[in-house]
C-alpha cells in the first residue's frame, strides 16, 4: 500500500490539475458530438428523404454527396474543415464530424422508409390518406423502429470520433489526455491517463448503446410481422 | 496563353492554385507510397480481424457461459472506446511489454484496426450463425449430408448471405480507419498527404487527391456491398 501510495501514480492522481483538464476535455467533447450530431440528424434527414423520393436532380445530388462522403475518411474531412475552410478548432470538428455523419444518417434513413413495401402506402392512400398522413401514421412508426438501432450506434461512433479532433488541437478530451501525458510521462503514469480516458468513453457510450437497446425492444413489441 | 493564365488570379494565388498543384504532383510519389502503406495495413489488419471476428463470434453463440461473457466483454470494449484511444494504447504499452523489441509503427496500426474491427465482425458472425435455425443442421443431417457436407452445402452458404453484405462494409471502415495511423505518424496515405501538405500549405490540392485515393479504395467495396445486399434480399 505505501509503494502505491508513493508512486508516480499516486503523485498523478492526487493532482487536480488531472481531473481539471481531463472533465474540460470531457465537456467539450460532449459539446462538439453533440452539436454534431443535432446537426447530421437535421441534415441526414433532409438529404435522405430527398434521395428515397426519386425526383431526377434531387435524387442524384444527394446519391452523390452520399457515395463521394461515405467512402472518405473522418479524419480528413476535420483536417479539410479546419485548413482548407480555415475553422477554428472546435467548428472545424463540428463541421468535419456533421459533413460524414449526415451521409451515414441519410442512407439509414432511406432504408429504413424503404424497408415498408410499398403495398402499405398503396394501402394507405386508398383508404383516404393524405400524403402526409400515410407517412405519418403507417409508414414511419414500423421505419423509425428499423432506424433507431443504425442511428443511436452513429452517434456513439460521432461521440468516438470526435476523438480524431486531436490532429487539430480542438482541446477535447483525447487531446487534454495528450497534453497530461505531456506533464506526467512515465509509462505508468501515461497508461493510467489512457485508461482513465478509455473508461470514460466507455462509461458514456456503454449508456447509449443499451438504453438504445431496451427502447427498441419496447418499441418493436407487437410489430413483429412488419418490415422484419 | 502563358500570360493569360498568369493574369487570372485564381490559378496564381489561394488554396489551390496552380503552382500548389504542380508542386503536389512533383512530389506525388509520396502519396502513392503512403497509399501503399495503407493498403498493406488495410490487407492485414482485415486478416487479423477476421480471425478475432470468427474467433469471438463462434465463442458468443457456444453454450459456454465463460466462452460467452469473454466474448461479450470484448465486443463492448472495443465498440464502445475510440479507435484513436487503443491506437494509444497500443502504442504505449508494447513498448513496456516487449522492452528493447523494435516495434513498427505499421505493427501497432495492424494490431489497432485488427481489434477494433475484429468486435464489429464479431458481431456480424454471430448474427451469422443466429440467422441459421438449428432445425436447417438437423434436417440435413437427417437427409444423410455428413457434418462437413451439411455445413458447406447447407449451413455456410445461407449464413453468407446473411454475412457477407456488413462485411464487406467493415472492409471498408477498416480502409478508411487506417488513417488513424496519421497520428502516430504511420507512413500511411493520410500521413503523407498530412506531412506534405503541412510542410508547404498545398492543403487544397494534397487534400483533394488523398481524398481521391481514399475513395478509389472504398468505392468499389462499398458497390460490391450494395450488390450483395440487394441479393440477399432477392433470396
Amino acid at each position: 500500500m505505501d509503494a502505491f501510495l508513493n508512486s508516480p501514480v499516486a503523485e498523478m492522481l492526487s493532482d487536480p490539475v488531472l481531473y481539471i483538464g481531463l472533465g474540460n476535455g470531457l465537456l467539450l467533447t460532449l459539446e462538439v458530438a453533440a452539436i454534431s450530431i443535432v446537426l447530421s440528424s437535421l441534415f441526414g434527414t433532409v438529404i435522405g428523404a430527398m434521395r428515397y423520393s426519386g425526383f431526377p436532380v434531387i435524387s442524384q445530388v444527394a446519391t452523390t454527396y452520399i457515395e463521394v462522403i461515405r467512402n472518405l475518411p473522418q479524419i480528413l474531412l476535420i483536417l479539410v474543415s479546419y485548413f482548407v475552410l480555415g475553422l477554428p478548432g472546435k467548428w472545424a470538428a463540428v463541421i468535419g464530424l456533421t459533413i460524414y455523419t449526415t451521409a451515414i444518417i441519410a442512407e439509414v434513413i432511406r432504408g429504413g422508409l424503404n424497408s415498408v413495401p410499398v403495398g402499405q402506402w398503396e394501402a394507405a392512400r386508398s383508404q383516404g390518406f393524405s400524403f402526409l398522413q400515410s407517412m405519418w401514421y403507417i409508414v414511419l412508426p414500423p421505419a423509425v423502429v428499423k432506424m433507431i438501432p443504425p442511428i443511436v450506434s452513429q452517434f456513439v461512433t460521432v461521440i468516438k470520433d470526435s476523438s480524431f479532433a486531436m490532429v487539430i488541437g480542438a482541446g477535447e478530451l483525447m487531446f487534454k489526455g495528450q497534453i497530461l501525458a505531456g506533464k506526467y510521462w512515465r509509462p505508468s503514469q501515461i497508461i493510467t491517463i489512457y485508461v482513465i480516458i478509455s473508461l470514460t468513453y466507455f462509461a458514456i457510450n456503454f449508456a447509449i448503446s443499451t438504453v438504445a437497446r431496451r427502447l427498441q425492444k419496447k418499441l418493436s413489441v407487437g410489430r413483429g410481422s412488419i418490415g422484419n | 496563353m502563358t500570360e493569360l493564365f498568369e493574369r487570372i488570379g485564381f490559378l496564381q494565388q489561394g488554396p489551390f492554385s496552380v503552382p500548389r498543384w504542380e508542386a503536389l504532383f512533383a512530389n506525388i510519389d509520396l502519396l502513392w507510397q503512403g497509399a501503399l502503406v495503407t493498403l498493406l495495413v488495410a490487407s492485414l489488419g482485415l486478416a487479423l480481424a477476421l480471425a478475432l471476428g470468427t474467433l469471438f463470434g463462434v465463442m458468443s453463440s457456444s453454450h459456454w457461459k465463460i466462452a460467452r461473457g469473454f466474448s461479450r466483454a470484448y465486443v463492448e470494449f472495443y465498440q464502445n472506446t475510440p479507435l484513436l484511444i487503443q491506437v494509444f494504447m497500443i502504442f504505449n504499452a508494447l513498448p513496456i511489454l516487449f522492452t528493447g523489441m523494435f516495434i513498427p509503427v505499421i505493427a501497432i496500426g495492424v494490431l489497432g484496426v485488427g481489434m477494433y474491427h475484429g468486435a464489429y465482425i464479431a458481431e456480424v458472425v454471430r448474427a451469422g450463425i443466429q440467422s441459421i435455425g438449428r432445425g436447417q443442421l438437423e434436417a440435413a443431417l437427417s437427409q444423410g449430408f455428413g457434418y462437413i457436407g451439411a455445413m458447406r452445402y447447407i449451413i455456410i452458404p445461407q449464413a453468407m448471405r446473411v454475412v457477407l453484405p456488413p462485411l464487406t462494409n467493415q472492409a471498408v471502415s477498416l480502409i478508411k480507419n487506417t488513417s488513424v495511423l496519421a497520428v502516430i505518424a504511420g507512413g500511411d496515405l493520410m500521413y503523407a498527404g498530412d506531412a506534405f501538405a503541412g510542410r508547404f500549405g498545398h492543403y487544397g490540392p494534397t487534400y483533394i487527391v488523398v481524398g481521391l485515393l481514399y475513395f478509389v479504395m472504398c468505392f468499389p467495396l462499398a458497390r460490391l456491398a450494395r450488390k450483395l445486399e440487394s441479393r440477399a434480399k432477392e433470396a
